[in-house]
């Protein structure tokens, strides 16, 4: 069955329309477009928050659009245990508004990163992750100048305890090391869950990574594993 | 209530504050003519912006016009709108142009050349085309100089924070150090927009009585004056213009974009215009002179970041991410209740006439009273030709004696160093801070030959590419200008393109130099034959002269920025070796011709010569053979040999798809000398690889379209082998190719 996915629109947000595209076109989903000064989630299965520059992030990526009227729909969505996906500023926003723990920095290297990179799965049993049959790294954009993860030691020890890293950037064989980590991350992670699993935030665009005219597919996978967990 | 012209608040006029605002004393009597009375400090304000070199293009625009600007595919003539635009099928049209942003960016890198992407995205959206692709061309001084390092590094930030946080992918673009381009940098940004042919809207004011809003941006003090800055030398004053270059808001210029595209959607719309150069005096202007209409505006009704500005300076601000819109009378609610929704400003500050007058009051004052075709180019702005001579500096050049070049000792270190050059290797430095693959059409990216940006719901690609070498041009501007053509197209075809049109940023000196302006007519004339030989038309563009400081000035640097359609996306072809075992071909002929080479640059450290000879028959010959071959999948890799000659062209090839190097084992046989054979910048000559079961068939068409060709080796191994002189392992160039500039630029 066609889950319906709900795509917010921020002021400044400019991967919405990738997102709907790959999930529209590509994975023949059902999917909305939902306006920030809105609070009805339309009975949405799965929201996204989408990349791009919420409020031109003068700021500090992500920390104005924690305060759009939806954001509350969103918290509450989630505590009830609705799949939230946040994909790199939507990332941001997850970590803004507490619905995922730590903070971005900027990337080491002070500057924006725009390439391809590859990420190891470090939980395959995440609703998000289990059904993805490949054991190699999946092969994926980043574009993000503030993409450095960093949290404090007690909550990075939770996160491993807990199972809470997903995704680390790694080599295009799986080795997580400090030469494939684009922009300084904490132990490299590029995605993590929430404890109730429910809620992923990810730097990395798997919306990128579907249409197989661009010459990768591998972002298909992390929706694909949702939407076959979602229907059964 | 009819006002009388006022200037009791304003300071007096006279010839010699119009020569401070940059006119000459003829223009200045022409203006009391129009006028029939001295202008007030206002009207003096609008006249010296709108005449100024960068608006009205009147040294250029008759030489410009003997450009060839129609063709079966253009929808609109070239400068009618505020970019050209071309049919490409399926109820589809690419709204592109280029401009430049060289003096904001010589003193203000980051906003200089953020303003540059804004201000050419503006003209690409305000047609109602949403933009699909940012390119630029940028020029700077010699990178071991630490104020270069400066200006590079702030002009990538500005472009790359604008257009990632705009959402549009920068594809491709060009770099390149010289000397000359030292305290004057260049900086053109291009944008590509896609519309539905049915939906473009015009910059026109039409419509006795409609009301004219402008929207956006708050009106500031930034940028007062920066068409007429544009328009002089850069010099030690320059400093003191920071005050003229704006700032960019990626942000609101986003929101503009939605809420605009939104208006548009629902024919709500007159005309609207992008306020770039010379702000509300430009836009209120020419859209009236389009629509031979005339305006009442009142300015106290325009939006203001700050107090107790004058009428002249909201008439001349060029504050950012602001347009001005004429709206069906009727209709104002609903255009208002998008902007609303964007959280835009839009307010009514006036409305359009019949009398073709455009009326600017102030405070109770009527401030400005100027019939609008006088002020716009094609209506009155001055028109003059100019004085030209050809330079001392080309016969000098001219007697170089190659023979007596020194051979290098050691010809695998000399390639090493040229292949070092930052004018070669790879930009991944400069393009890995662009959001290249946002809107998911990037299928390839920065660093091939150009650029293919697919086009959604059909099965065909835009190729993309920005070219110029301008140190041919400074050698011969005639045949620099059509080789910039030809190798513009080339690039297009060697991605599997059929080039359409071009825009072009005319980069230039000080024109009322004789020598400068003999350069600029010499490219014109080359850059015309080009495109009429190629059927690819001009469909707008830039000038930008003074490109000078008191040292010297700037190469002539005509950007050609080329768009090309890819009419099946099997026939997208990228530059780089795919597989062992391929035969490697070299189509064209190498005449050893080393003018202007890069080897003379970096190994003899000399700019001499006469640029390569460009035969256009041979080059469209080429064109028409490796598309036949494209078409029957005959081809794995394409790539144009240019900078750096066979040897860094062959390397490239090697190295440039950076997930999996391949060497390749090469014999060519050399004609006089082997720095000559494999240094030549020879023109209309590719490189390309193909299964060798494919080997019949492709020479077959070859031979049978005469196109000349060599069979030179096969790829394979880690090695790159040409003949016994150059041996190199493959991550060894990789390394070079892709680092240099990282380890120049964190030094």
């Amino acid at each position: 069955m066609k889950l319906k996915f709900g795509v917010v629109v921020f002021p400044g947000s400019n991967c919405d329309h990738d997102a709907y595209y790959s999930l529209r076109k590509i994975l023949d989903q059902d999917v909305k477009f939902l306006w920030h000064k809105d609070n009805d989630l339309q009975n949405c299965d799965v929201i996204i928050l989408p990349g791009g520059f919420s409020y031109g992030d003068y700021l500090r990526s992500g920390a104005i659009a924690r305060f759009s009227p939806i954001i509350n729909s969103v918290i509450d969505f989630a505590e009830r245990g609705g799949y939230v996906i946040g994909i790199c500023n939507g990332f941001q926003i997850l970590l803004e508004a507490g619905l995922l723990p730590g903070v971005m920095l900027k990337n080491n290297s002070l500057q924006f990163i725009c390439r391809d990179i590859y990420l190891s799965i470090e939980n395959y049993n995440t609703i998000f992750t289990n059904n993805i049959e490949t054991s190699k790294p999946l092969k994926m954009p980043i574009a993000h100048g503030e993409g450095n993860y960093y949290t404090d030691e007690n909550t990075l020890t939770s996160l491993i305890e807990n199972n809470q890293i997903v995704f680390k950037y790694s080599s295009n064989d799986g080795k997580v090391e400090d030469l494939f980590n684009p922009n300084g991350s904490l132990l490299n992670i590029a995605g993590i869950i929430n404890k109730r699993g429910n809620v992923l935030g990810m730097m990395p665009h798997p919306e990128r990574a579907c249409d197989s005219v661009l010459g990768k597919t591998d972002g298909r996978l992390i929706f694909n594993s949702l939407i076959q967990n979602i229907n059964n | 209530m009819t006002k009388q012209i006022l200037t009791k608040h304003e300071p007096t006029v006279n010839l010699q504050s119009a020569i401070e605002h940059g006119l000459n004393e003829e223009e200045y009597g022409r203006i009391k003519k129009i006028l029939g009375r001295t202008p007030t400090f206002t009207e003096l304000g609008i006249f010296s912006v709108m005449w100024s070199e960068h608006c009205s293009y009147k040294n250029s625009i008759a030489l410009l016009k003997t450009l060839p600007r129609t063709g079966s595919r253009l929808l609109v003539g070239a400068g009618e709108e505020n970019a050209g635009l071309v049919d490409i099928g399926d109820d589809l049209a690419v709204a592109f142009k280029i401009e430049s942003h060289n003096h904001p960016s010589a003193v203000e890198p980051y906003q200089g050349a953020a303003t540059g992407v804004g201000g050419i995205m503006r003209d690409i959206f305000t047609m109602g085309a949403r933009p699909i692709a940012s390119l630029n061309s940028l020029r700077f001084g010699s990178l071991e100089d630490p104020r270069t390092r400066y200006l590079f590094d702030g002009v990538v930030r500005g472009i790359g924070d604008y257009g990632n946080s705009f959402g549009v992918p920068t594809v491709a673009g060009e770099v390149y150090f010289d000397e000359s381009y030292q305290d004057n940098p260049l900086v053109n940004a291009m944008a590509v927009g896609l519309v539905k042919k049915d939906r473009f809207i015009s910059a026109t004011a039409k419509g006795k009585g409609n009301p004219v809003m402008i929207v956006g941006s708050s009106t500031g003090r930034d940028g007062i004056h920066g068409a007429t800055f544009a328009s002089e030398e850069i010099s030690e004053k320059s400093e003191s213009k920071r005050p003229s270059v704006q700032v960019g808001d990626p942000f609101t210029e986003k929101l503009l974009l939605e809420a605009s595209l939104e208006i548009i959607r629902n024919d709500w719309l007159i005309g609207i215009q992008d306020m770039g150069a010379a702000g509300i005096s430009c836009s209120t202007s020419e859209m009236c002179a389009k629509g031979k209409s005339g305006m009442k505006i009142n300015l106290d009704k325009v939006p203001l970041r700050e107090k107790g500005m004058t009428a002249y300076e909201i008439m001349l601000s060029e504050s950012q991410e602001r347009m001005l819109c004429v709206v069906k009378k009727g209709f104002e609610d609903q255009v208002k209740k998008i902007f609303e929704k964007w959280d835009l400003n839009c307010e009514i500050i006036g409305e359009v006439t019949d009398d073709g007058i455009l009326h600017i009051s102030y405070e109770d004052e009527l401030k400005a009273k100027i019939p609008a075709f006088e002020l716009v180019l094609g209506g009155g702005a001055p028109v003059y030709y100019r004085e030209f001579k050809r330079p001392n500096y080309m016969d000098k050049f001219r007697k170089f004696n190659f023979a007596e070049l020194p051979e290098p000792g050691n010809i695998q270190e000399a390639f090493l160093k040229v292949f070092s050059s930052p004018n070669i290797v790879s930009k991944k430095w400069v393009y890995e801070q662009y959001d290249s693959m946002v809107r998911t059409n990037t299928v390839v990216g920065p660093g091939c030959d150009s650029a293919v940006i697919y086009i959604k719901d059909t099965n065909k690609a835009l190729a993309v590419k920005t070219d110029c070498n301008s140190r041919y041009v400074y050698l011969n501007p005639k045949e620099g200008a059509k080789i910039a053509v030809a190798e513009s197209a080339r690039n297009i075809v060697c991605s599997g393109g059929i080039p359409l049109a071009i825009t072009n940023c005319l980069n230039f000196g000080n024109p009322y130099k004789p020598e400068i302006y003999w350069q600029f007519k010499e490219a014109i004339e080359g850059m015309g034959e080009a495109c009429r030989f190629f059927d690819t038309p001009v469909t707008g563009g830039n000038v930008s002269f003074y490109n000078e400081s008191p040292n010297t000035a700037v190469y002539p640097t005509p950007t050609i920025g080329m768009v090309g359609l890819i009419e099946d996306l099997k026939h997208i072809t990228t530059s780089f070796f795919k597989n062992n075992g391929n035969l490697i071909y070299i189509l064209g002929e190498n005449f050893e011709e080393m003018g202007g080479s890069e080897y003379l640059k970096i190994i003899h450290k000399k700019v001499a010569g006469d640029s390569p000879k460009i035969n256009l028959k041979k080059e469209k010959l080429l064109h028409d053979s490796l598309l036949e071959s494209i078409g029957k999948g005959l081809i794995n890799s394409a790539h144009d040999i240019s900078e750096g000659g066979i040897v860094c062209a062959l390397s490239e090839c090697c190295v440039m798809n950076e997930e999996q190097f391949i060497g390749a084992e090469v014999n060519i046989s050399v004609k006089t000398r082997n720095d000559f054979t494999y240094f030549s910048e020879s023109q209309s000559r590719v490189i390309v690889s193909i299964n060798p079961n494919n080997r019949e068939e492709f020479e077959k068409l070859l031979k049978t379209k005469k196109q000349p060709f060599t069979l030179i080796g096969k790829t394979g191994g880690n090695i790159l082998k040409l003949n016994d002189d150059i041996s190199l392992h493959v991550d060894t160039l990789g390394d070079i190719y892709f680092n240099t500039i990282s380890r120049i630029m964190n030094v």
